[in-house]
């Protein structure tokens, strides 16, 4: 079939359908409006989402993948391509979103037809960057996501939202810019001179080089993911910014980083990925060690989640990099249920938040008189956060300790204790904010009952997580191709 | 050719119809005209359909390059004449001489692009200077627009001189004015030559405002009228970069390698001094200033690097910093509070103009979907390309972070902050061109290819 059969390919769909509805929500003047609209337009995704699924045979190829010329002068073209992880991103992508408008729509934001505009304009920028097929065009949309969250997160964060989101800017910023020189030095390298995947997978580089170049990249993915030591920013962004983005931003941005080491680092860079992997490995299991014990010891429900985050990525970043087929499958896996998981754990902290009007665990207890069904709901998602099995997170969990184990015992090891740091702190959480006795904190105008959004987003969640604990084949059908193509990648030195 | 001698001749039709017509009034219909003269002409020169045949004795050379360029300039010089028409009438009374002036300015910055000799060169910086230090000044009774003016003509009389006595070593090295009997003579590398390209770098290092030359910069811009710094900040600016750009392509081009790291320290100075200091401003007018200097680094990576992306690179550049440039800068004159914390609350009080503002700034800092994020891009793949001094490259990125900083202070304050912006009125002719402005900035950033396929 010739490209020009297709109208508008899948990519490009999910592309400019999020980004055009967002533009028409910035004109709904009215607060109900835009709202209405963004769950639409973010139900409608999905619903693209789901239709693609079908069409993941080769025989399809022209409805997954387009390329235009950009600028042919300097070998840059508009090129998508839909694979398997891209579909699952993008599915991640497209779920989260209306989970989040779902879940906060009670939430009454100051000019909420910016706010929506904003959010489905963050879509539209995620969704590019897991579909980019082009250094420049994947470079493009890895700034545009950030942009839109900027300003969210400046204009309807918390108390300190100006300095923490000025943090986290800035850090993301001089991180995507060592990025654009790392490309820029691997397209002078390139056989073609073109900025295409394919082409920077062939480019030879002068080998003392490849390894310099590696950490260009690999420093913008750190910083996004983030792995320590580049993580400081995360956790005062995550508490500053409206639970709506913190969800987008823990949910689906930090995938950003882990997706491109996967698609953009190690493929360009096997060579220096086999050396680094040590060094990186090492950083990554010390972050994972060091955020569990800083979860532990957080007051504030929100850091606490914040830390955890930090802890599971590290464990995703340091499969990566041991490279064995079951561990990249494992983070595959991983990146969907964490997803879907920490959105959960957040829909119950701005419950709670909504309702007792504090975040701090030393101020609440014995919640679960009041609200049954909140308790319920957080001991589920709790539990599959800490990867108990029969929980969707179990099977990723497993899977990446079982390729890291093959990388190293001892590091399996030591790793293993965050797992039992996890439960530690989560249980710990758990008890003092939901058992024991009932603090002096009473509901907020003596409501305890969910919004029925919210109850609805987190019965989907629940759902989730039992089907993919219990039948995790689909996600690892779907991504199978990936791996496949990942391992060749680096076995075949 | 055409041009060049329109626009100088325009120079002298404004000066008369000052005389004639007596409203201020009419002034900036007369240089729109003019201007929109030059951009026909210069669009029909580079189409060759006008050529005019003098014997010039190779004086000048008419290159593509040269043509857009000046097309980039006469078409920024129309924006900015649009969008300042009001600031030039409220700046003294001599508002017909002003715009003459800028005409004369224009006809030296078509003498430093066609520039083939030493001579046009040393002309034209002249015949730009000249005018200028009149133009700070014009604020009369402000003392600071005084100091400013007397501090910039005393700064541009010694680089000048510097810059004679560069050439004047060269002439002695090589017997001609001319670059190509130059480039000829840096064969055999003497101590004479040398010597000359040292003055004229540190020269042209003073006109382009490029560190440790730039003290007079934030003085100078910040003392005189809004509305003239914008010009001297932007379109003056990048002029000055295209001649630094000739020159050292044209005259010194075989010996690149010898002068290289001189030019790549005097980038990092530019760019870390500009860049820090620029962070610590508090007015929005001086930190433009400082901002400019940080620019001017990044432009000076095209003079490093020498090569067709450096060229191309250039041209975008020009184009997408005059242009959001002269934007902020507008919006600034409109102010009331030039103080960072008079930009608080713009949002709300004026949120077209805080949007636009918005645009250019990010523009500056070089986000994608932006003009700025491809002239930067172009600089840095020419650096990159002129290979082993990748050290600067980072640099050069790790500044354009910084630069991050203060740029979205402004947007901080207009959107995130309380506060109670007040501006002058604005018209909804200065509106329209702002808009059309940020749409170029736009288009420039997701087409840059219409502008550097000019080129050839």
């Amino acid at each position: 079939m010739n490209p020009k059969d297709v109208l508008l390919t899948f990519p490009e769909l999910l592309l400019w359908f999020p980004l055009i509805s967002g533009l028409i929500a910035f004109a709904l003047k009215k607060s109900d409006q835009a709202k209405k609209w963004a769950l639409t337009s973010s139900f409608i995704t999905v619903g693209i989402v789901a239709a693609s699924l079908f069409f993941t045979d080769q025989k399809y190829f022209n409805f997954n993948n387009v390329s235009y010329f950009w600028m042919p002068s300097i070998g840059s073209s508009f090129a998508l391509m839909y694979d398997g992880m891209g579909r699952m991103l993008c599915l991640l992508t497209a779920i989260s979103f209306p989970l989040v408008f779902l879940s906060t729509y009670n939430n009454d934001y100051k000019k909420p037809n910016s706010f929506y505009g904003l959010m489905l304009l963050t879509q539209a920028g995620l969704m590019g960057v897991f579909c980019a097929m082009d250094a420049l065009v994947f470079y493009f949309f890895w700034e545009l996501a950030l942009i839109p969250v900027y300003f969210l997160s400046s204009i309807w964060g918390g108390e300190k939202r100006i300095q923490a989101t000025f943090k986290f800017f800035v850090y993301t910023f001089a991180g995507s810019l060592l990025l654009l020189i790392g490309i820029i030095y691997v397209y002078l390298h390139t056989p073609e001179g073109t900025f295409s995947l394919r082409t920077f997978m062939d480019a030879k580089l002068p080998p003392g080089k490849e390894k310099f170049v590696f950490w260009l990249f690999f420093i913008a993915f750190a910083i996004k993911m983030p792995v320590f030591p580049f993580h400081t920013w995360q956790p005062d962004a995550y508490e500053q910014s409206p639970t709506g983005v913190t969800m987008i931003l823990s949910g689906v941005m930090v995938k950003m980083g882990v997706f491109a080491l996967i698609r953009w680092l190690v493929p360009v860079f096997p060579y220096a990925t086999q050396i680094f992997s040590n060094i990186i490995i090492v950083l990554a299991v010390i972050g994972m060690i060091y955020a569990s014990c800083i979860a532990w010891m957080q007051d504030d429900i929100k850091r606490l989640v914040a830390y955890s985050s930090i802890a599971h990525i590290g464990l995703m970043c340091a499969a990566v990099f041991a490279r064995a087929e079951s561990g990249v499958e494992g983070v595959m896996v991983q990146m969907f249920n964490h997803g879907i998981n920490i959105i959960g754990l957040w829909i119950v902290v701005n419950a709670i938040e909504k309702y007792w009007g504090t975040r701090k665990i030393s101020e609440l207890g014995g919640l679960a008189n009041t609200s049954p069904t909140l308790t319920i709901f957080l001991v589920i998602i709790a539990l599959a956060n800490i990867a108990l099995p029969l929980t969707n997170a179990f099977v990723g969990e497993f899977l990446m300790f079982n390729g890291l184990f093959t990388y190293g015992k001892w590091t399996t090891a030591i790793a293993l204790i965050s797992i039992i740091l996890a439960a530690v702190y989560t249980l710990n959480m758990i008890q003092k904010v939901f058992y024991g006795p009932v603090r002096a904190h009473y509901p907020l105008a003596g409501v305890t009952k969910l919004d029925k959004g919210a109850i609805i987003a987190l019965s989907v969640i629940v759902v989730i997580i039992f089907v993919l604990g219990v039948y995790p084949k689909p996600l690892i059908e779907l991504t199978i191709n990936t791996v496949g193509a990942f391992m060749s990648k680096v076995q075949g030195l | 050719m055409i041009a060049l001698i329109l626009s100088a001749l325009w120079g002298v039709v404004m000066m008369f119809s000052g005389i004639f017509l007596k409203n201020k009034k009419a002034a900036a219909p007369v240089a729109i005209i003019g201007i929109i003269a030059l951009l026909v002409v210069t669009y029909l020169e580079y189409s060759t359909v006008l050529y005019l045949d003098a014997d010039i004795r190779g004086m000048l050379k008419f290159s593509p390059f040269g043509q857009v360029f000046t097309g980039i300039v006469f078409f920024c010089t129309l924006i900015y004449f649009i969008l300042n028409a009001t600031e030039f009438e409220e700046t003294g009374n001599d508002t017909f001489e002003y715009y003459a002036l800028i005409f004369f300015i224009l006809s030296g910055i078509g003498l430093v692009t066609y520039f083939n000799t030493l001579l046009m060169l040393f002309l034209g910086i002249e015949i730009i200077s000249i005018p200028l230090y009149i133009l700070a000044g014009s604020d009369k009774k402000n003392l600071k627009s005084n100091e400013a003016s007397l501090k910039y003509f005393l700064m541009g009389a010694f680089s000048s001189g510097i810059m004679l006595m560069g050439i004047a070593f060269l002439y002695g090295a090589s017997g001609t004015f001319y670059v190509d009997g130059i480039n000829v003579a840096t064969a055999g590398f003497s101590p004479m030559i040398a010597i000359g390209l040292v003055l004229l770098l540190i020269a042209m290092s003073f006109k382009v405002s490029a560190a440790p030359f730039h003290f007079w910069t934030p003085d100078v811009y910040d003392g005189s009228p809004t509305v003239v710094t914008s010009f001297m900040a932007t379109i003056v600016k990048v002029a000055s970069f295209v001649a630094f750009l000739c020159l050292f392509d044209n005259a010194f081009g075989k010996v690149h390698a010898d002068w290289q790291i001189l030019v790549a320290l005097i980038t990092a100075a530019t760019l870390f001094i500009g860049n820090i200091t620029a962070v610590f401003q508090q007015s929005v007018k001086r930190m433009l200033s400082y901002s400019s200097i940080a620019q001017a680094g990044f432009m000076l990576l095209a003079v490093f690097s020498l090569n067709t992306f450096a060229k191309e690179g250039l041209i975008l550049y020009a184009a997408a910093y005059s242009l959001a440039t002269i934007g902020s800068f507008a919006i600034v004159a409109k102010m009331k509070d030039y103080s960072l914390e008079g930009f608080n609350g713009l949002g709300k009080t004026q949120p077209f103009l805080a949007l636009m503002n918005t645009i250019f700034l990010l523009s500056l800092t070089g986000i994608p979907l932006t003009a700025g994020f491809f002239a930067k891009y172009y600089m840095l793949i020419g650096a990159v390309k002129a290979g082993n001094q990748i050290w600067l490259v980072i640099f050069a990125v790790l500044m354009a972070a910084v630069s991050a900083y203060y740029y979205f202070r402004v947007i901080q304050a207009m959107y995130f902050k309380e506060g109670n912006a007040g501006t002058k009125p604005v018209s909804p002719v200065f509106k329209y061109t702002l808009l059309f402005t940020a749409i170029l900035v736009i288009v420039l950033g997701m087409f840059p290819s219409l502008l550097t396929k000019a080129l050839y």
